[in-house]
């Protein structure tokens, strides 16, 4: 079988930059980084008949009669780790998971966007996302004592206290090396807690460039004697970490969500698309916010959104419409503020893709803005907006009769997903946690 | 170094591009002196000009150097609109052609991607402008003599730039050159990539690719603006 070009360029570059190790990436259902690493001998055969490996051991993957998948690597994804040593050049290549019979594996995550993705393109729009991702540094990871930032600053702090700045910055250099440019990164409002964003670019790219972000924060931060984490809510009283997501369908050339002629340069697209995020937010939630913490944060009253409402300038709404300046048509955009960091950025991204198409194609109608403080409870019962899953249960008894989701997700993950997701909820009915204890033990 | 050529137009303007160009060449004003002056290899390249009037002259003079067994030269012939359907008859005698009056930066690109096609030799294989060298062969480029790692996306793009330094391209040209048209991610993708090739090329090289407003984008120095 003839090479691709891109094969080409890959199997070259192994060769002339000695290359000792080809690490090939993936995740399972949850979002969990897996590798397996092959010397470059092996690569030309890899790329012509893929890797054959046991999937029953990877979370999601398990099917009841055959459990061996094919690694599929994509060659457009290569890239020369930064942090391999001089001596031993080591480079990476996310990969597609196929069956046997070279069809896509129902229980790979970044085939499902990728489906996503190609109906989005079948009627002409293509999908773009830029991220915003809050993490916390922490002094170690020791959960049986206090977990303790590393830094008492606060947001945009510059000081000489802020050791995370000089990580960060590291981080930064490190994501540029991997094709992953950074728009802004700065410290958030709590102890310890950063923030990265990331540059747009198309939504399969972003996913896997936000699983090798995971990979670099905690590698640079673990060189440097921190912990990193992307749990969604590690600290009681101040505010949980979110992955606040701009998005823009693109038609070609054109921005789809602008038109100068309509309300706030919002379009007709623009506006099915918000609408449709919002008809199904409260079944895509088990997905974008897949952990039992996951609705600590979003029930922490402080910076999360807790409605399912959207406004242009009002941070407390589910979705905002950023107001963008006259002269910049190209930069309208939402942005979907619910998703956490600790969520798979396939199965969120793809979600919420057929979220906003189904809205578009069925022509849903907007729902009128929210001009009130919804960080204020009672304006928004007064409103009368919906509220986002109060917890894991309700967003999975949500996600059960969603329709949508089972056709976004495809049977073998929609059914794997919950029964995970189920079996960690039972788990956790049945833990008598530290608040019963400190609460109970001696009053009752 | 490459030798060139010229019959007939001596202005300062086409002196500019050749210099700049880095070529030997030498200007004549008469057919038969092109002989005389003809290096011991032959001449590599030369730019004819088609006068309106008499453009038999320069179709002479092409068929003379065509027929020469010694060298095979490369021809670019400078032709006014007028003139231009006289280009149909004679496509045997020229590999390249540019309209009078000719802007510098394209006349300049023109003579470089003619003088650089169907050369074999090692030396074609490496494009270097500046601190930038790429080497065709392998897929890989250094940098301040340093490797830049790229994938093979951005070094297709990077590739193309450079290959034609000063020429500005828009990004549907360059969608269509480097990724196809089938490729899905719109023009918007090249931005994305403009943008990680000048992180990977680092804060000092990051203006070897300039942004030119409402067009595109340009790799290395305009030279005429």
């Amino acid at each position: 079988m003839a090479m691709e070009p891109q094969e080409n360029y890959v199997l070259r570059t192994v060769e002339e930059r000695g290359v000792r190790l080809v690490r090939l990436w993936f995740t399972d259902v949850l979002g969990q980084h897996k590798s397996v690493a092959i010397p470059p001998a092996e690569l030309e055969k890899v790329f012509e008949e893929g890797l054959q490996f046991d999937g029953s051991s990877i979370d999601g993957f398990s099917r009841v009669q055959e459990s061996d998948v094919l690694a599929r690597p994509d060659a457009r994804t290569f890239e020369l780790l930064p942090w391999a040593r001089d001596d031993e050049p080591s480079s990476l290549m996310f990969c597609d998971i196929e069956q046997l019979d070279g069809s896509p594996f129902a229980g790979d995550p970044r085939q499902v966007l990728r489906r996503n993705i190609n109906t989005a393109l079948e009627a002409g729009f293509t999908f773009f996302v830029a991220p915003e991702i809050e993490f916390f540094y922490l002094k170690d990871n020791d959960t049986t004592t206090p977990l303790e930032p590393v830094d008492n600053a606060s947001y945009f702090d510059l000081t000489t206290t802020d050791v995370s700045s000089d990580i960060r910055k590291t981080t930064q250099h490190m994501l540029e090396a991997l094709s992953i440019p950074v728009e802004y990164s700065f410290h958030e409002d709590a102890p310890g807690q950063q923030e990265i964003d990331l540059q747009y670019t198309e939504a399969l790219a972003m996913a896997d460039s936000i699983m090798t972000f995971r990979l670099v924060v905690k590698k640079i931060a673990m060189e440097r004697g921190v912990h990193a984490t992307f749990m969604p809510k590690p600290l009681d009283g101040v505010q949980g970490s979110g992955m606040h997501t701009h998005m823009s369908l693109w038609r070609g050339e054109e921005n789809a969500f602008h038109d100068p002629d309509s309300e706030y340069g919002l379009s007709e697209v623009g506006r099915q698309f918000i609408a449709g995020t919002l008809r199904h937010a409260r079944e895509i939630t088990a997905v974008t916010n897949q952990l039992i913490n996951s609705y600590k944060r979003l029930n922490d009253g402080l910076e999360a959104p807790r409605w399912v409402s959207w406004a242009r300038n009002n941070q407390s709404t589910l979705v905002r419409v950023p107001v963008v300046k006259a002269n910049k048509p190209n930069a309208t955009r939402i942005e979907y503020r619910a998703i956490d960091p600790a969520c798979n950025p396939y199965l969120a991204y793809a979600v919420i893709l057929a979220a906003g198409m189904k809205g578009i194609t069925e022509g849903y109608e907007l729902q009128p803005e929210t001009t009130v403080n919804l960080f204020d409870r009672k304006a928004a019962a007064e409103a009368g907006v919906a509220t986002l899953p109060r917890s894991l249960d309700e967003a999975l008894k949500e996600m059960e009769n969603s329709e949508l989701l089972k056709e976004a997700l495809g049977d073998h993950i929609f059914e794997w997903f919950l029964r995970n997701r189920r079996a960690e909820w039972e788990r956790y009915s049945r833990h008598v946690t530290q608040f019963e204890l400190d609460r109970y033990l001696t009053q009752w | 170094m490459t030798t060139v050529l010229v019959y007939s137009d001596a202005s300062a303007n086409l002196a500019k591009v050749l210099d700049i160009g880095n070529f030997s060449w030498k200007a004549i004003d008469d057919v038969a002196a092109a002989g005389e002056f003809e290096p011991v290899k032959g001449w590599d390249g030369a730019v004819i000009t088609v006068n309106d009037d008499t453009p038999e002259i320069a179709f002479g003079l092409a068929r003379t150097l065509r027929g020469r067994e010694e060298a095979e030269t490369k021809i670019l012939l400078l032709v006014s609109a007028d003139a231009l359907p006289e280009l149909g008859d004679h496509t045997d005698l020229f590999d390249e052609f540019c309209l009078t009056p000719f802007h510098p930066a394209e006349l300049e690109a023109r003579l470089d991607l003619m003088l650089s096609r169907n050369e074999g030799g090692e030396t074609d294989a490496i494009i270097t402008y500046g601190p930038l060298s790429l080497n065709v062969e392998t897929y890989q480029a250094m940098i301040d003599g340093k490797a830049l790692d790229l994938t093979y996306m951005e070094y297709e793009l990077l590739r193309y730039l450079a290959s034609q330094p000063g020429k500005v391209f828009s990004r549907e040209v360059l969608l269509s050159e480097v990724w196809g048209y089938d490729y899905y991610g719109g023009a918007r993708t090249v931005d994305v990539h403009i943008r990680r090739l000048r992180a990977k090329m680092g804060e000092e090289h990051a203006n070897l690719i300039s942004t030119v407003r409402s067009v595109g984008y340009r790799f290395g120095q305009a030279r005429w603006t």
